[in-house]
């Protein structure tokens, strides 16, 4: 295992940052630059970054994380209610509470590993969910979902002013949670998300989690205890799905049951595969596929797929729209689906898998990759 | 690993280069914010384009798809019409009427679609999407209450209007009314006040009722109005229990009502679930059954013609209450069926109705405003007092933007002459009788000006 050198962890975040804060530009043509879609882009990328970090590193596959991000909006939205629309303290109670919870159902889930381990997430997140959706109705308003309402407390906002007219907006010192402004400060918090995320990868930490990958049974027998290890990767990341749930609220200021859910788990699944397991930029591109698929695709209609045919002769574009039209619209999950099962059959190790590939093909020229990058490379 | 030593020729300083003119290009767009307010800088004012667009936002999967499906019809229907195509529909007979038939404000009309999913975060989503990157002016549609109302709050915020679609709940023009929501459609305590007499006629004032409720905002609001209605008449509420939406199978919320001692179900499903819940409890027998000395009987308070095309026979007979029916003889009503039939081949459905003449309340308005400014069009619209759109003498209340209007109790058609023809109009209940004070819900507009 060759870790890359400061320096080089320094470039990968300057491309980074700069790809990130730079989206409102290039995704333009795309069709995706507006300020919802780019804060989702962001709040997806922080929960699948630091998924990765357990999903990734450890290869503990929770299919409950869904259950911190739910955590994370309604404790975001709780804060808006009593204390402040400000997002900094409905931030840093998101990331805390989701962080103890973690640390519960780490605690115990973690006793197993394997199928058992993903089956326990899973129970634990359909338990939450149930209790939100119908049990704790008082605390969560069940399938209506969790609202800010005119005449909520928000003490410490009602020391310095009175309630205005109409429902008041979240902000972070002024600036607002909608809009451009939003996105901004969620693409900084991504960074910063990433940074962390970077430094634990390439840490003695990240060596270990790596380890227990591999060989846990090894790992122990050379007299390392693996499960605070792994306990600590757990936290981590559901402290990061609680700061994406809070972000949510923060940006839209709902919390609904349906957040919990295990197709919500299962997503952040999907796009960590999808986008490369392990790898530091691959859950981001997951990210970026799913909520495009999610948003855009489902959005073209047979309208707008004639004006997108407009081009060809009519009989040709009504066979088009025809044949196209049940993988648009309503119908965006068979293409992800069939996207999704080229990927895995194709490129196991996801889209970085390909982008590598790619790479290697362009430098074969130059350099022959040496044996034990190459032995790195399978080992993933 | 994805940062090995790059081996493209690119120096780290290239590299630095690049990513900092990047970032600086990037941070351009943040210092030109969009969505300023002012008298003629609205959020997504048309201006001097030759277009505007409307977002419809319906269900197209999850137990409300159906209705999804038929708003959407129901919407390019009235999209046609507003810009002078097709036979005009309800241009006709709607009173009084401002439009020209050249589009609004002599602005070609467009649409946008979007999948709201039966969900709150997903409808938001969608609806963001239409204003933000379509750059809507007004949107519509949904047949979910808990939507309704999570978009009803997100229009207020963007200042955008929302003309609501297929919503039952009272909260929706009660406890979370909002000055940029609309609800044409009527409530779970109209239908309530409407279904009384009718009860209290057929069934009598000694029953004992149990009911099986959609546990979110429309079901809690419905079992809330049906019950007192009920108990206002002397029944007994056995037990209340709440399902969750989309649950498919109720067998074992059928199965303890066997015994519980009621005599009256009363179903607050819609959708699927209704097709679903009602179904299985025909199965079990329910309705074969003597309780109390009087046949089990069943109750759907809030009815659509395409909910009983998926019970089929199981609907027979079954009481219930709804917006608007295909069957209305009125010249609007007629009108309408007329103008979608010739356009679909069949009836439209009480969704397909309000969506429609929603879209044409709001292009209305803009027209009589002569602006598309929201503060206007929405003083316009309150306390609108229009007729010929089906349902008779309608009006905006101003307080609550609640439609009062007629309301129909039906019953499920014994003798069905087509396969649209299920349900029977029993009673049309007028207005007067269905309306009720505003202020007992509570709740607030909000400002004109977000």
């Amino acid at each position: 295992m060759k870790t890359p050198t400061i320096k080089q962890d320094m470039v990968v975040m300057l491309i980074f940052s700069a790809v990130i804060l730079t989206m409102p530009v290039w995704l333009e043509p795309l069709g995706a630059s507006y300020p919802d879609l780019l804060q989702k882009f962001a709040i997806f990328g922080i929960f699948a970054v630091g998924y990765n970090i357990l999903f990734g590193l450890t290869g503990y596959l929770s299919f409950g994380h869904a259950a911190f991000l739910g955590i994370g909006s309604y404790t975001a939205v709780w804060s808006f209610k009593l204390l402040t629309m400000n997002i900094l303290p409905a931030l840093v109670f998101s990331v805390l509470l989701s962080g103890l919870f973690a640390l519960l159902i780490g605690f115990i889930t973690l006793r197993r590993s394997g199928i058992y381990f993903s089956i326990l997430t899973l129970a634990f997140a359909q338990m939450s969910y149930n209790l939100a959706y119908s049990v704790l109705t008082p605390i969560t308003n069940g399938e209506t979902g969790l609202q800010l309402a005119r005449d909520d407390a928000r003490i410490l906002d009602r020391l310095f002013s009175e309630a205005g007219e109409g429902l008041p907006s979240t902000d972070f010192f002024g600036f607002s949670m909608s809009g451009y402004s939003g996105f901004y400060i969620c693409a900084v918090l991504l960074i910063i998300a990433f940074f962390i995320s970077q430094r634990i990868f390439h840490s003695p930490f990240g060596t270990k989690l790596r380890a227990i990958k591999s060989n846990q049974t090894r790992m122990k027998y050379t007299g390392y205890n693996t499960k605070p290890y792994l306990l600590t990767a757990f936290v981590i990341s559901g402290m990061y799905a609680g700061l994406a749930g809070g972000l949510m609220a923060a940006t839209d200021p709902l919390a609904g049951a349906e957040r919990m859910q295990w197709t919500a788990s299962g997503e952040v699944v999907l796009m960590t595969i999808l986008g490369g397991v392990g790898t530091l930029i691959g859950p981001m591109l997951g990210v970026g596929i799913i909520k495009y698929f999610e948003n855009i695709f489902s959005a073209l209609n047979e309208q707008a797929l004639h004006q997108a045919y407009a081009f060809m002769p009519d009989w040709l574009a009504t066979v088009m729209v025809t044949l196209t039209s049940p993988f648009v619209g309503e119908g965006w999950h068979l293409t992800l689906g069939a996207l999704f099962v080229l990927i895995v059959i194709f490129l196991p190790g996801g889209i970085m898998e390909g982008m590598n590939l790619i790479k290697k093909r362009f430098s074969k020229k130059e350099a022959e990759p040496s044996p034990t990058e190459k032995a790195t490379e399978t080992g993933q | 690993m994805s940062e090995k030593k790059n081996s493209a020729g690119w120096s780290r300083r290239d590299i630095m280069k690049a990513a900092g003119a990047f970032s600086a290009a990037g941070a351009m767009p943040m210092f030109f914010s969009r969505g300023a307010w002012a008298e003629n800088n609205f959020r997504n004012n048309p201006g001097k384009a030759a277009s505007i667009k409307l977002g419809f936002n319906v269900p197209q999967t999850g137990a409300y798809a159906d209705e999804g499906a038929d708003e959407l019809r129901a919407f390019k229907l009235a999209v046609k019409h507003l810009n002078g195509e097709g036979d005009g529909g309800l241009m006709n007979t709607m009173k009084p009427l401002s439009l020209k038939g050249n589009g609004v404000l002599g602005k070609k009309v467009e649409y946008v679609t979007g999948d709201t999913q039966t969900k709150s975060d997903a409808a938001r989503a969608s609806a963001k999407r239409m204003i933000e990157k379509d750059g809507v002016i007004m949107f519509s549609g949904g047949s979910s209450s808990g939507v309704a109302i999570a978009v009803q709050s997100l229009a207020q915020e963007m200042g955008v209007v929302f003309m609501a679609g297929l919503t039952h709940s009272n909260d929706t023009t009660g406890k979370d009314k909002r000055r940029y929501g609309f609800r044409h459609f009527f409530n779970a305590k109209m239908s309530g006040s409407a279904l009384g007499p009718v009860l209290k006629k057929e069934m009598g004032t000694d029953r004992s009722a149990y009911h099986l409720t959609a546990d979110y905002t429309w079901g809690w609001t419905q079992e809330e109005s049906i019950k007192e209605t009920t108990e206002g008449l002397g029944w007994k509420t056995v037990k209340t229990v709440k399902t969750p939406v989309g649950a498919g199978d109720f067998s074992q919320y059928i199965t303890p009502i066997l015994n519980s001692g009621a005599d009256t179900l009363i179903l607050n499903h819609y959708g699927k679930d209704m097709i679903n819940s009602l179904t299985q409890a025909v199965q079990f027998g329910l309705r074969d059954k003597q309780v109390n000395g009087k046949t089990f009987e069943i109750i759907v308070p809030l009815y659509s013609r395409l909910m009983a095309q998926g019970a089929g026979k199981n609907l027979k007979g079954i009481l219930g209450t709804t917006n608007w029916n295909w069957a209305l003889k009125d010249k609007g009503s007629q009108a309408f069926v007329k103008s979608f039939g010739s356009e679909y081949g069949f009836p439209p459905s009480q969704a397909a109705h309000t969506c429609y003449v929603q879209t044409l309340l709001y292009a209305n308005a803009c027209e009589m405003a002569g602006t598309f400014y929201p503060p206007e069009v929405i003083k316009q619209l309150e306390g609108f007092k229009f007729d010929g759109m089906g349902n008779g003498a309608t009006e905006y209340r101003a307080e609550d933007h609640q439609c009062f209007k007629d309301v129909l109790v039906v019953r499920g058609n014994e003798n069905p002459t087509s396969q649209f023809d299920l349900l029977e109009i029993v009673q049309e209940v007028p207005r007067a009788q269905v309306e009720y004070d505003a202020k007992i819900f509570g709740g607030e507009l909000g400002p004109y000006k977000v």
